[in-house]
């Protein structure tokens, strides 16, 4: 029997161990990744000609990286790895990939989608003032560019994240004036039986909040963000929150930095036609999975982020789970196929108690669902075309729209190129709120191709 | 005024290059988006008449870092490294 073609998109950790268990199990895979280098988000690369080292960019998790990076480098000659390469849109059994602007079609048996996450926004008025950045961009910008993106940084939103990033940026020698987080301080106290389920984790979390105590950095959970204001120079000069006393608190600075948790990066999933659910706890949609990542549609699996954010560790242990179900798919004939049971077992195992963990953190920084229905009119929803909290609202009001693709079409909230990556979240508390619906009850944003937007000049390969 | 603020790294070869006609300076390995921010530029002026944008997400899925080369090209600042002789023009206000 000859080995499946399996495509795994994304090099990430979770990209990275499907890749490496397939290749044990004698299997070449195509790996996709649209950057430069592999590692993903938590262990992007600096560019050639940067000399921090691993401790430096990576911190406690600096041995891992070191090893996901080995590993992936090792297997260089058993695979056929496509960097700067984006995996675009989906057709009958072939992914279709672009690379310096010439797009052609991989065929594939298998396919394994780890994709990771991004981040996940609540629109606030003056958003889009420059020095507001995403906190993922934050943390990119220091990583891979050893820049911070201001010289005196607010961070505001919620997740573990924002946490992570501020130390990051402490250490790396940036002014950080103030964690603003709208999870309340009880919302973590009711999540402390989860987030045992991984105690040297939630040991890090811990860390992290008592090094920004000790450099005393004001840090307030239980905000509601007002507006990012800007300058006479038009750029970012204070943002307005209310404390959870309802008190009104402003904080000078020349740069912010927000985030609300991640979201998982499922439109391939979406274009392959898996079934999607949505969870109340989280208030995301993700493809439906059994415990291995086997999605609804046969030879697509998922694993990582891009299902579930459940964190680097898990997305390894997803990775290679997600990798040993399409062996035993598509390749059972192979040796490595049958001996397997013992590891998946453990690794079943291990990936339940992420999987509570996980749990854990949606519980103790939840996304704050009540803030985005309460947003004024006049708030830029999307960013990429300017379209204003008031017409989704109108959308549904005056138009009718039923749900978000309907309300898309009628005022282009998500028609974007970022197809709804950004405003989506928001969007859908929005319109539930306003239809008197509950938030599954509006529905998902379809994902369409070209799921990031492509170069201008693309061209077919026959045609080039 | 927002820039980013360079806190390592600095030791690599000089890059020169123009936006809107005026010679600046960046590292290699630095982007475009970077480069822009360091030196205190805006990076484009919203076609729906709202202001200023500098970037945004950094990973290429956000719409807010397209800037034109003087040739009529479209580059994504934050994932094209800056280059010697590149020549970057932040588009006009529309007000
Ligand atoms: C900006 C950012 C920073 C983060 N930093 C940390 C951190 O410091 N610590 C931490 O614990 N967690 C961090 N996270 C959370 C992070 O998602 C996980 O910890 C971990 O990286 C997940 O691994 P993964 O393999 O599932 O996905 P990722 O590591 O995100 O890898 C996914 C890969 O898929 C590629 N990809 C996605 N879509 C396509 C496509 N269509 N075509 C081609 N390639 C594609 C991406 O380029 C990426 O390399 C961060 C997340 C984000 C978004």
């Amino acid at each position: 029997m000859t080995a499946p073609r399996i495509i795994v998109v994304g090099a990430g950790p979770a990209g990275i161990r499907a890749a490496q268990t397939l290749v044990e199990a004698g299997v070449r895979p195509v790996v996709i990744d649209e950057g430069e280098a592999s590692g993903g988000q938590i262990y992007r690369r600096q560019p050639n000609g940067f000399k921090r080292d691993f401790r430096q960019l990576y911190g406690t998790e600096h041995r891992r990286a070191r090893d996901l990076h080995e590993t992936f480098d090792a297997l260089r000659e058993k695979m056929d790895y496509r960097p700067r390469t984006l995996a675009w849109n989906l057709s009958e059994g072939a992914l279709h990939i672009v690379h310096n602007g010439i797009s052609n079609a991989v065929p594939f048996d298998g396919m394994i989608l780890a994709t990771g996450a991004t981040d996940r926004l609540l629109p606030v008025r003056g958003w889009t003032t420059p020095g507001v950045y995403s906190l993922g961009a934050s943390q990119i910008a220091l990583k891979a560019q050893a820049c911070a993106i201001g010289r005196r940084v607010v961070f505001i939103g919620t997740g573990p994240l924002l946490y992570l990033v501020a130390t990051q940026y402490l250490k790396a020698g940036a002014e950080v004036a103030a964690v603003l987080d709208t999870s309340a301080f009880g919302h973590r106290l009711a999540a402390l039986p989860l987030l045992l389920a991984r105690p040297d984790a939630l040991a890090k979390g811990l860390a992290l909040i008592a090094q920004l105590r000790l450099a005393g950095i004001t840090m307030l959970t239980g905000i509601r963000p007002i507006a990012i204001e800007a300058g006479a120079d038009r750029n970012v000069a204070r943002v307005h929150v209310r404390d959870a006393r309802g008190r009104d608190r402003n904080f000078m600075c020349d740069a912010v930095a927000m985030g609300y948790h991640l979201r998982p990066e499922t439109q391939l999933a979406d274009l392959a036609r898996c079934d999607f659910s949505f969870d109340p706890a989280t208030h995301l949609w993700s493809p439906m999975t059994d415990a291995m990542g086997r999605t609804s549609v046969r030879g697509i699996y998922v694993a990582g982020d891009g299902v579930k954010i459940s964190g680097a560790d898990a997305a390894e242990i997803a990775g290679r789970l997600a990798a040993h179900a399409a062996i035993a798919d598509l390749h059972s004939a192979h040796p490595a196929g049958r001996g397997a049971e013992g590891s998946v077992k453990k690794l079943l195992t291990s990936h339940r108690r992420m999987d509570r963990f996980r749990r854990g953190l949606a519980k103790g920084f939840p996304w704050p669902a009540h803030l985005a229905e309460a947003l004024p009119d006049d708030t830029i929803l999307c960013r990429c075309e300017s379209v204003t909290v008031g017409s989704l609202r109108m959308a549904a009001t005056a138009l009718g729209a039923p749900e978000v693709n309907r309300a898309k079409a009628f005022v282009r909230v998500g028609m974007g190129r970022c197809q709804g990556r950004f405003c989506g979240p928001a969007s859908a508390e929005i319109l539930a709120a306003v239809l008197g619906k509950s938030t599954d009850g509006v529905g998902r944003l379809r994902g369409q191709a070209p799921v990031k937007p492509l170069p201008i000049a693309t061209v077919p390969e026959d045609a080039s | 005024m927002n820039r980013f603020v360079r806190l390592a790294e600095h030791d690599r070869a000089e890059i020169r290059f123009r936006i809107d006609g005026r010679g600046v300076t960046a590292l290699e390995g630095d982007t475009l988006l970077t480069a822009m921010r360091l030196n205190g530029f805006i990076l484009r002026w919203s076609e729906f008449s709202d202001g200023p944008r500098a970037g945004f997400c950094l990973m290429g899925a956000c719409q807010d870092c397209w800037v034109t080369t003087a040739e009529g090209g479209r580059l994504r600042a934050c994932s094209t490294l800056v280059a010697n002789d590149l020549s970057i023009l932040t588009t006009p206000e529309v007000e």
